[in-house]
């Protein structure tokens, strides 16, 4: 059981994250932040191992992964 | 201290420096200062604290320069009219991030390569900039390896003191000839701000905010402010930091203004002209930034004219008659390449004049 | 629950200015975690470059300075002088180490300055719009060179690790990048190795890190990374260049 925490204002929806969880279970937002980015969000909380390989590619620490 | 001994110009402001707490050198060769670097080789590895270091370049040593300042360091940089022309994008940084260092030039004929003999012709590049931007360095002018000695241990104060750069400007005369000096042995200074700005490791709560030793300044309303600042620290040395001497002025009917080299030959014109009967007088600016436009305004109610007197096509003059302002003429005189002007030159300048009745 | 990833406290709170996709933001992350991890925060003092990464000295939460181009290795090396128990590092892209500071950083690394060098290679020049760099490659296309890069005008790129290890002052040099997890987990290893190599007083040390500059290679992130594989580490082997013991 492993949890997400992401900072939705800071994410710039650049997607490297969605691109490398093993099980894709990252997608960009319909919404947009304040910024005008669709920031990324976990479409299965429940299926995340914890991995953070997310955590590791993003390029504005933007996610926290606790488990 | 307290003995004299015959020291050349370039040994005698390295060691001067070193007295007044300098334990950082970084510099490259070039001529006429080449002893300045090679004094400081042999002198600061024995001193405690002492570095000293052969950058690969002018560009590089100002640099060097300005990563120890920002340390916090007492340090020093000294080069030649083309290595001082590499260096004006670091000082221009050293002076927005404002930090404290003492920069050496030993002027020397140009432009270009020019030549290795004495000159001032860096009289614009020193005070107007020389780097981009809006800023001010105080400029001291010795005329003997004494001065030279004395200006350069106070520089180290000032340049603490208003947290940017101090020019001590030499000439090839200046850093090789050997005269007498006595090394003043230099009073350390408690009213001087701690460099509680300077980088040195931080993390928080350690008692101050993190260090960013910086010149960038993005936003228009921000470098405005900033500059600002820079350049209320340059109104206080305008009040409290002009320097000059004057001789024979109260009476005289023709002035000559000279700095460094040019006002030893002058005054001993001047001396030979008191000896004909002309009333000639002699004002020396010691800082040539802030220029000691006061005296030369004063003595202008008197005189007849002023001859300004520089080795280069005429640079200090344009501040001369600034300071007239109109009131009587100022000629000039000058020799350039690395020619020194003769006693005998001046002197005939000067009759010149007073035959004219100019 | 327990914390598996968090962003370190080396980097500040302010949002990084970056592109989306930037690898800057993975490079800056890997630093600041080196140092966290090596526990030498107090100690740090960085020198932040001119290109993108000109604001380095708003990120990075220790002691920073700001270098003019090119002349960060001359800035570290007064700086490091001073105080040599300070760790101190610049953080450099390829215009400012390999066009402009060719000098600087090619005497730090013979003189064997005991500092840690970040290289950041992106085979263009960010900040400005994109224009050619020395580490351009043979045929890319960048504003000023519209042609593609033509070896026979304006030369060949510069491995500067390759060139770097064959001096006799430098204690280690590698060559990473940061296209997928695992080439990010080997780039945080050698950047900590790299720290630790100055710590230890071993001498100079570089790490040159391969990266994608999406916005002016005309390119998504996702194309970017892959480009930089297929094209980039071919021109540029990974690998550690040298390493002294």
């Amino acid at each position: 059981m492993a949890k997400l925490t992401i900072d939705r204002e800071t994410c710039k929806g650049c997607g490297l994250c969605a691109d490398v969880c093993p099980k894709h279970l990252l997608a960009l937002s319909k919404e947009i932040n304040t910024k005008g980015y669709h920031p990324i969000g976990i479409t299965d909380q429940e299926s995340c191992i914890g991995c953070a390989f997310c955590a590791r590619m993003c390029p504005d620490a933007v996610i926290k992964v606790e488990k | 201290m307290g003995e004299k001994m015959l020291m050349k110009g370039n040994e005698a402001i390295a060691e001067a420096a070193i007295q007044a707490g300098c334990r950082f050198f970084f510099g490259y060769p070039i001529t006429p200062q080449n002893q300045i670097p090679e004094y400081m080789s042999k002198r600061l590895p024995k001193v405690e604290g002492g570095c000293f270091l052969q950058a690969e370049s002018e560009v590089a040593a100002i640099n060097m320069v300005y990563g120890a300042a920002g340390a916090g360091a007492r340090v020093m940089t000294s080069s030649s009219s083309p290595g001082i022309s590499l260096k004006q994008e670091g000082i221009s940084y050293i002076v927005g991030a404002e930090l404290p260092c003492v920069i050496v030039n030993m002027v020397r004929g140009g432009p270009g390569l020019g030549s290795i003999q004495p000159a001032q012709s860096d009289y614009y590049q020193s005070t107007r900039g020389g780097g981009h931007g809006d800023y001010r360095m105080l400029v001291l002018a010795p005329s003997s390896v004494q001065e030279a000695v004395e200006l350069t241990q106070e520089a180290f104060d000032l340049a603490d003191k208003y947290r940017n750069p101090v020019l001590v400007m030499g000439d090839g005369l200046i850093g090789q000839m050997m005269e007498p000096v006595e090394m003043p042995e230099h009073k350390e200074r408690t009213d001087l701000p701690p460099k509680t700005w300077a980088a040195t490791g931080w993390k928080p709560g350690c008692g101050r905010d993190r260090a960013v030793i910086n010149s960038l300044y993005i936003d228009p309303a921000v470098l405005e402010k900033h500059v600002n600042h820079l350049y209320e620290k340059y109104a206080v040395m305008e009040q409290t930091e002009c320097r000059w001497q004057e001789e024979m002025t109260e009476d005289a009917d023709f002035v000559i203004v000279a700095y460094g080299t040019t006002a030893r030959i002058a005054r001993s014109a001047m001396r030979k002209l008191r000896a004909e009967g002309i009333k000639a007088g002699l004002i020396r600016p010691i800082t040539l930034w802030p220029f000691p436009a006061a005296p030369i305004a004063k003595a202008a109610e008197h005189a007849k004219a002023f001859l300004t007197v520089e080795m280069s096509m005429g640079q200090m003059v344009d501040d001369v008659k600034l300071a007239v302002n109109g009131a009587k003429p100022v000629h000039f005189f000058g020799r350039t390449g690395g020619i020194v002007p003769t006693v005998r030159e001046i002197i005939t300048e000067v009759e010149k004049l007073a035959k004219e009745g100019k | 629950m327990a914390v598996v990833y968090e962003k370190t406290k080396l980097l500040t709170d302010k949002p990084l200015h970056y592109c989306p996709g930037c690898t800057h933001g993975i490079i800056h992350r890997l630093v600041a975690e080196a140092i966290d991890e090596l526990g030498v925060q107090e100690k740090t003092i960085g020198i932040a470059p001119v290109g993108c990464a000109v604001f380095a000295y708003d990120y990075f939460n220790c002691d920073m300075m700001e270098a003019a181009h090119g002349r960060a290795p001359a800035v570290a090396t007064g700086c490091k002088r001073v105080n040599p128990d300070n760790v101190v590092f610049t953080y450099q892209g390829d215009g400012d180490l390999a066009s402009i500071g060719a000098a600087e950083i090619t005497h730090a690394a013979t003189r064997g300055e005991n500092i840690t060098v970040i290289f950041v290679n992106n085979a263009i020049y960010g900040m400005t719009g994109g224009q050619m760099a020395p580490t351009t490659l043979p045929g890319q296309v960048t504003t000023t060179s519209p042609y593609g890069r033509d070896p026979k005008l304006c030369g060949y790129p510069i491995r500067i690790s390759e060139m770097l290890a064959t001096l006799d002052g430098p204690a280690y040099i590698s060559r990473v990048s940061v296209h997928d997890v695992k080439h990010i987990m080997d780039a945080k290893k050698s950047i900590k190795k790299a720290f630790e190599t100055q710590i230890a007083g071993k001498g100079f040390s570089l790490v040159e890190v391969l990266s994608a500059c999406p916005t002016n290679w005309g390119m998504t992130p996702q194309e970017a990374l892959k480009w930089l594989e297929a094209n980039m580490i071919p021109q540029y082997p990974l690998g550690v260049k040298k390493e002294v013991e």
